[in-house]
């Protein structure tokens, strides 16, 4: 398998300004981030808030400009690609959003949101694009009348479907999911996972899959990131994160998902606050959570160590 | 198949937009000033078209015989020093006025939207860049504003209309800006970037929409402070000179006489009034009508 | 079956709207034991947090209760006045909230809205009550000196949360009710808040009503388990016993829709959506999206019974004592 998306040391921060004379504080949302998604996988990139989890999803697409850093797509560096010919690249990787409340435009009808990005990127006429918007439509279960409705007709999960059909209908190699479906009910979120995996064998797709949900991650991933404070602390299969974490904020994640039928058991958690993004903490960002800290973590920052091939861990005893 | 399948779009693409009105007839039909409201600019509107048919009498003809006759049945609303028949009068000025609203709301909406969502959607420079125009305008009082400004353009309707959209468009830029920097953080905004939409796309066909009905609700709200301004500045002399039938210069013309021959004054007051009124309802009913938590 | 502390009976409540009458709560049975902790579960829309705030008698217009009995220690709260509630609020039962900073008075300091609540439910004079801020800020883990003089808007999601905890249990309640209090929060703070709730429920013994969302945290925190959907319980029953052996349609197409870490399984979900509760359908209000529906559903709303020891079921699937769930088949 070749590596569809290739991100190194990838970073964006935000300015900002108390005051227009104070000094300005940059918050490193993502920081000094390199990975790989090889294609037709699963990246999860899991993480709480803060983790700058849905800033990294939006920059290795350039809805956000990256401060600096290379993404290469498909072997092109599009930090570098001038706009025109951006455009193409625009196609082959789309997005779908958190949240389908918001997502879709309040007074266009569905047929004109899926139909949008067919009008920019192909020269068709209007009764191949009305067939296009059709045939995606069923594709995600929703019905050819539903094309001459708004938006706010729709129960959540049939606007995520249309979410997930606007994405598709340009035929793209590469979806960054933003929890696409953390804002539905499990019943709900149950039937839109089972649909993205099927759309995923249909098309060859690779995905993104962004979450705070490690239980979604179990059930849709082959490959996991996980974030804290703008970096990544362990990244690896799936089966080197849930079956061999080596951080122990990897573990305290783990630990901390409830789970059915065991009733209340000893976990260890790991304490304290998440710190403000805008002033980490110094060496290893988890320092002030992690039960197995030391001196050294609060000055020396560790780095990321292969420990096993394609498993990486950034932690100062993970080896 | 390709026909029937055609013909079934056709009646399936109406069918919301026709639900859609009537719904908004429904909402209409429920706020009861909005329809008052209505009611009072449709009267001005059938006013200002028929003025030729409903006037009895020409309202620039000057006829000494009939000087400052009171309200009776051949003159209704009396006539001024002139001898001229006050209702015509009125009923040919409610023509200008609706004149000078169009051009007003058309010239001030145009510009104040363009430079509101450009520096909204934008931001940055070209927004510090726009507002601090529009904060130059606004520095001034609204009705001094307009006086300065057709006093340097000269007298005359054509540059009071000028002055008066001079100094409205910056409301409404002001409106568009906040609508467009509100809108352009919602999701479907970057929906549209992420499927390729040009900044002139996403302004045209995502944000605009969706300030229309704010600045249409503002510009209809203003059209009574229009009314009044044009007025104000017909009062002063500022405005259409005379014997040009502007409600306002009528005031003034009767200013004068207030104590003796008060109705040369009070009904061309009372129809600034009254339309005043009638299109500050029809506003508030339009955003009531339009507000979404109101909407299925 | 009747509860020692709280036995709610045939709740009604609607909510008028433009629309029409949205019937929210369409006959709710709940009850409770003294030191038990009972957990409501459901998705959006189920009528779980509307029965939570009926409890407290917090509905305000366009809502009304119709008809219903909340009979806590043998008192109707619904017959009591005003005065008389306020008295059963803030004193015997508790509440937090899903949005703990949002719950907080933004103005006033914490130490301060913690003292109001111990002054109001114990009689006694503020600064008395200032005296026991420290131990109940020290109670959930918080540092006091720091945190009383706080604002809201200083507080991050798990900090408010536990001064929500602190503010509800000081003025020992006989019931708290947690209304998705960690719903809001991220895994790692949400694990936190569970285990302080857990270890303080353990000693001040007071009864729980855990509104959410999410059954797993349902299952780990509570004794017994009810299953809401559409303004109905649909079933009750021990937390092990709901997750090994849930009977109602509903219920089993929850548990199946359910990712879990380290159980590969294919999520099935429950087709349809979540009824309009303007015109909600007549008899069984899950009919439209049950499988296994048939011609009794339609008309005719179940009853909750007990199938078999402290499991109930709304269903007509099965009738008394019986939890195959044969009557369909034959």
């Amino acid at each position: 398998m070749a590596a569809l998306l290739k991100v190194e040391g990838l970073k964006k921060y935000f300015e900002i300004r108390k005051s227009l004379f104070s000094r300005p504080i940059y918050v490193k949302a993502v920081n000094d981030v390199s990975f790989e998604i090889q294609k037709g996988s699963i990246f999860a990139v899991v993480g709480e808030s803060g983790s700058g989890k849905s800033t990294l999803g939006r920059t290795v697409i350039k809805l956000i400009e990256p401060t600096s850093g290379k993404i290469l797509y498909d072997g092109h560096d599009i930090t570098q690609i001038e706009k025109k010919d951006f455009l193409e690249f625009r196609r082959r990787m789309q997005i779908v959003q958190q949240d389908p409340y918001n997502s879709l435009h309040p007074r266009k009808l569905v047929k004109d949101i899926v139909g949008e990005g067919l009008k920019i990127h192909f020269k068709m006429r209007s009764d191949e694009i009305y067939v296009r918007i059709k045939e995606i439509l069923e594709l995600v279960g929703m019905r050819e009348e539903h094309m001459f409705r708004y938006p706010h007709e729709f129960s959540g999960g049939q606007r995520q479907r249309i979410a997930i059909a606007r994405a598709l209908v340009l035929r793209p190699e590469f979806l960054v999911l933003d929890e696409p479906t953390s804002a539905l009910d499990v019943s709900v979120q149950a039937r839109v996972l089972t649909l993205l995996k099927e759309l995923r064998e249909k098309f060859g797709l690779t995905y993104m899959f962004i979450t705070h949900n490690l239980a979604v991650v179990d059930h849709m991933a082959t490959h996991v990131a996980v974030m804290y404070l703008g970096k990544i602390m362990e990244m690896g299969s799936k089966e080197d994160i849930f079956e061999r974490a080596a951080h122990p904020y990897t573990k305290a994640l783990l630990d901390s998902i409830p789970s059915f039928g065991t009733g209340r058991r000893i976990r260890s958690i790991p304490r304290g606050e998440i710190p403000n993004p805008a002033n980490p903490p110094s060496g290893c960002v988890f320092h002030t959570r992690c039960t197995q800290a030391v001196e050294m973590c609060k000055v020396e920052e560790p780095k990321l160590v292969e420990v096993s091939p394609g498993h990486f861990c950034r932690c100062h005893f993970c080896g | 198949m390709e026909n029937t399948q055609v013909g079934k779009t056709e009646i399936s693409r109406w069918k919301p937009i026709i639900e859609d009105w009537k719904h908004t007839l429904y909402l209409w039909r429920r706020t009861k000033l909005a329809m008052v409201g209505t009611f009072i600019v449709i009267g001005f509107l059938i006013m200002a078209l028929l003025a030729p048919v409903l006037a009895p009498y020409d309202p620039v003809k000057v006829d000494l015989a009939n000087r400052l006759k009171p309200p009776s049945r051949q003159f209704l609303f009396g006539t001024d020093q002139f001898g001229r028949d006050i209702l015509s009068r009125v009923l040919y000025g409610a023509r200008i006025e609706v004149w000078i609203i169009f051009l007003v709301t058309v010239i001030s909406g145009t510009i104040g939207t363009a430079v509101g969502i450009v520096a909204g959607y934008f931001g940055g420079w070209i927004d510090e860049v726009l507002m601090r125009i529009t904060d130059v305008f606004l520095a001034f009082p609204r009705l001094i504003l307009a006086m300065a400004l057709s006093a340097v353009l000269g007298r005359g309707l054509t540059n009071a209309i000028i002055a008066i959209s001079l100094v409205e468009w910056t409301v409404i830029a002001r409106l568009a800006r906040a609508e467009a920097m509100r809108v352009k953080s919602q999701p479907f905004v970057e929906a549209a970037k992420a499927v390729g939409a040009s900044d002139l796309r996403i302004l045209l066909f995502h944000i605009l929409p969706m300030c229309v009905s704010p600045i249409l609700v503002q510009l209809t709200m203003r059209m009574g402070t229009i009314i009044l301004t044009a007025a104000g500045l017909g009062f002063l002399g500022l405005g259409a000179q005379p014997p040009t039938p502007e409600w306002g210069a009528i005031v003034s013309d009767g200013r004068s006489y207030l104590i003796n021959h008060w109705w040369i004054s009070t009904f061309p007051g009372l129809f600034i009034a009254l339309v005043v009124l009638g299109f500050n309802l029809l506003g508030d009913g339009i955003r009531d009508i339009l507000d979404p938590r109101l909407r299925r | 079956m009747r509860g020692s502390l709280l036995n709610v009976e045939n709740l009604r409540v609607v909510f008028y709207t433009y629309r029409g009458v949205i019937k929210a709560l369409n006959g709710v049975r709940l009850w409770l034991n003294e030191e038990e902790r009972l957990a409501v579960v459901g998705e959006t829309g189920c009528g779980k947090s509307v029965t939570a705030l009926s409890i407290m008698r917090l509905i305000e217009p366009p809502g009304e209760i119709t008809t219903g009995k909340v009979e806590f220690l043998g008192q109707d709260l619904l017959s009591l006045s005003e005065e008389e509630m306020e008295k059963v609020r803030g004193k015997s039962i508790s509440m937090i909230f899903q949005e703990p900073v949002a719950a907080l008075n933004p103005v006033f300091k914490v130490g301060f809205q913690i003292a109001e609540a111990i002054a109001h439910s114990q009689n006694i004079s503020i600064k008395d009550a200032y005296q026991l801020v420290p131990e109940a800020l020290t109670m959930v883990g918080l540092d006091w000196k720091r945190t009383m003089n706080l604002y809201a808007h200083e507080l991050s999601g798990g900090m408010a949360q536990r001064v929500m905890i602190a503010m509800a249990l000081a003025v020992k309640p006989k019931l708290l009710i947690a209304d998705e209090p960690t719903s809001a929060l991220d895994v790692t703070i949400q694990a936190q808040i569970l285990e302080l709730l857990d270890d303080l429920v353990k000693v001040s013994k007071n009864a729980v009503i855990f509104i959410t969302h999410d059954l797993a945290v349902a299952s780990e925190f509570c004794d017994r388990v009810a299953v809401m959907y559409a303004g109905n319980v649909v079933e009750v029953a021990k937390s092990d016993e709901i997750f090994a052996h849930p009977l109602h349609p509903y219920t089993v197409g929850l548990i199946d829709s359910i990712p879990l870490v380290g159980q590969r399984k294919e999520l099935k979900g429950i087709p349809g959506v979540v009824p309009d509760l303007v015109d909600p359908p007549s008899g069984c209000r899950f009919h439209p999206r049950c499988q296994r529906a048939f011609g009794r559903c339609k008309v005719e709303l179940p009853d909750l019974i007990e199938v078999s020891e402290n499991h109930f079921v709304a269903c007509h699937l099965y009738a008394a004592g019986d939890r195959n769930g044969s009557v369909a088949e034959s």
